[in-house]
């Protein structure tokens, strides 16, 4: 008998999770795109707590003015600080994205692990799934806010009730890719020997989904969930933008981009920082996404 | 693949039935009044006789069976008397549009050139833009061009067309001066001048459109190409002794166009609705500026008949993305 050599490995156990960061780190585009994303995050909510001027706060004498040390954003055409919308903006535009994101995640995991995991649901889930990715999106987003708007307000009042229609509008709109995903995932993890093991002892459908199916979606739900944000950050502006979103007084970054083409000649930077907000958020959400898809594909990990 | 065709053809006829059905629920829902414009005082009695003329008298199903008949059997027939000049649809109702009382497809034909001529130019623009980038990315991948590439295409994805539209307005049109910011629906090219002011005018919208769209069809292109790169077919070929032009651009480029020819028949019709909020900044009244103008003003069968075209176009490019799909790859026939 001879002896093994090395008994214990001489290395501890590496989590799943930090491989997956190593990998991610890697990716340089990811590593800024999830820097930038988390300090834009930070701006939009914490932002309002350093910089004391209200979003709101209405002083003509001071309109129209030109980025200054008072004003680093400049004003707009009451004399509102372009600083404190763009973050009260900001605030909403990313809340509306991450809700509407987890939204959209939620009805598209559950509908694809329904669809792919009990065989009779997948047909007709399916034909939903095709119907909605038939539907004309914007169009339809558009008949939406103009056909909801007035009751909801008048349920909700008006900031809650346009937040809560553009949420669920974006996303009841925007599922059916994770759907796909997920539900072709879990086709191919159904016949897998783990989850033929788990079913011989006895687990039942919800255990089954719950411990052995979710996880192992996990990484295309997240990679998702990414690009999900941007699609409905840039579909909340897209919305403002042709005057259909949020009210005027109560601002985001597509409405202040939208009341600042009006200005367009005199003061083109009012366009600017709104837009290079959206695109700035949309780009890190990008490249975040794509750094997880890579860092999340065993396949790729460790090359 | 005949029988597949003609089977997702009469599949597509109940998906379009409910999606129109979808549409006209929705649009019953509205709390708006087409009559709230008139003004108050015009007697209630006489409201409700206009109320009535438009159609809204009616039970919904009544109101849903109307319309389909109008859009599916009268229009083709006023198409057909168009074209052949004969008289088959003399007296029929239409589906009129409450704004303007003419019939709403009147109208669609007037708007659809100006759509078509610029996103139209702006989707060719964009093919043969993507189409060199992509291949020459996936030939040289990791390169400092391949890095642009991805760079460029990133921001293409990640800058929403209503701010690339004001940017570009705002450069080359407030600053510089070379483009008007306006694109002038009703110019008419007759001389050499009108033409220049036409490409002119059209230039920064086809611009922004192509940006979108070169982003996703490079990052496509370039996919489908390394997935080819590697494979032993392309091995042999440089074995056989074939120049490396003929290899990438015969061998390979013939593979990998198969999965992006569909996706470039995919993106059709979304290019239709993405060019609503691009009409929209340069003022183009094509379809999309139809559309909006039809919601901010409460009309309905407008409304109606334009959601449902532009389900029409998805539905019917879909069915050509998977027709095209399997004559191209003799490896996936449907049958």
């Amino acid at each position: 008998m001879t002896e093994l050599s090395n008994p214990v490995p001489s290395r501890p156990p590496r989590s799943q999770w930090l491989d997956v960061w190593d990998q991610f780190k890697s990716h340089r585009g990811a590593l800024m795109g999830g820097a930038l994303f988390l300090f834009i995050i930070l701006a939009v909510y914490l932002g309002p707590f350093f910089w004391d001027i209200e979003a709101t706060q209405i002083n003509i004498r001071h309109r129209n003015q030109s980025p200054s040390w008072a004003h680093p954003f400049g004003t707009d055409q009451l004399g509102r600080d372009m600083l404190a919308r763009m973050m009260a903006g900001g605030a909403t535009s990313v809340s509306v994205g991450l809700t509407a994101m987890l939204l959209a995640l939620f009805l598209g995991s559950f509908i694809g692990v329904i669809a792919g995991f009990f065989k009779k649901l997948d047909g007709p889930l399916m034909r939903l799934t095709d119907l909605f990715l038939a539907l004309p999106l914007l169009p339809l987003l558009l008949v939406m806010m103009l056909l909801f708007r007035e009751p909801l307000n008048a349920a909700f009042g008006p900031e809650q009730g346009i937040f809560i229609l553009i949420v669920v509008s974006i996303g009841v709109t925007s599922w059916m890719p994770t759907a796909r995903i997920v539900r072709g995932d879990v086709l191919a993890l159904k016949e897998r020997e783990f989850v033929m093991a788990a079913r011989s002892i006895g687990t039942t459908n919800k255990g089954l989904i719950t411990r052995h199916i979710l996880p192992n979606v996990l990484s295309p739900i997240m990679v998702s969930a990414t690009l999900g944000i941007a699609t409905a950050i840039i579909t909340e502006s897209s919305l403002s933008f042709l005057g259909l979103g949020f009210p005027p007084d109560f601002p985001t970054w597509g409405r202040l981009l939208f009341d600042a083409t009006d200005y367009l000649q005199q003061h083109p930077e009012r366009v600017f920082w709104p837009g290079m907000a959206i695109s700035l958020t949309v780009l890190s959400v990008n490249y975040l996404g794509d750094g997880l898809r890579d860092a999340l594909d065993p396949r790729i990990r460790g090359r | 693949m005949l029988t597949f065709t003609i089977r997702r053809l009469v599949l597509a006829v109940p998906t379009l039935l409910f999606i129109s059905l979808v549409i006209f629920l929705l649009l019953e829902l509205a709390p708006g009044d087409p009559m709230a414009q008139v003004p108050l005082t015009v007697p209630a009695e006489v409201k409700e006789k206009m109320r009535l003329a438009l159609g809204l008298g009616e039970p919904m199903h009544i109101r849903f069976w109307k319309w389909l008949v109008q859009f599916f059997w009268i229009e083709p027939q006023v198409l057909i008397d168009n074209i052949f000049g004969t008289g088959l649809a003399d007296g029929k109702l239409r589906v009129i549009s409450w704004q303007t009382r003419s019939p709403v497809m009147d109208i669609v034909v007037q708007r659809i050139p100006q759509t078509l001529w610029v996103v139209g130019t702006a989707y060719v623009v964009a093919i043969l833009i993507a189409l060199p980038i992509g291949i020459y990315s996936a030939y040289r991948q990791y390169s400092w061009f391949d890095q642009m590439g991805t760079f460029v295409s990133m921001v293409g994805f990640s800058v929403p067309p209503f701010f690339s539209g004001v940017l570009v307005i705002v450069i080359f049109s407030v600053q510089l001066g070379w483009f008007p910011s306006i694109y002038d629906t009703t110019h008419v090219v007759d001389s050499w001048d009108a033409f220049v002011y036409q490409l002119k005018q059209m230039i920064m919208p086809v611009m922004v459109l192509a940006l979108q769209i070169t982003a996703q069809l490079s990052r496509f292109m370039r996919a489908s190409m390394l997935d080819n790169l590697n494979q032993d077919y392309v091995r042999t070929a440089r074995a056989k002794g074939l120049s490396e032009y003929v290899v990438v651009m015969v061998h390979v480029l013939r593979n990998s166009m198969i999965p992006v020819v569909t996706v470039i028949a995919l993106g059709i019709p979304s290019i239709f609705g993405g060019a609503i909020i691009t009409e929209q900044v340069f003022k183009v009244n094509g379809i999309g500026q139809l559309l909006i103008g039809a919601i901010q003003a409460n009309d309905l069968p407008m409304v109606q008949t334009l959601t449902f075209i532009f389900a029409v176009l998805i539905v019917l490019f879909n069915l050509i993305a998977d027709v095209l799909y399997g004559i191209l790859d003799p490896r996936i026939r449907y049958d």
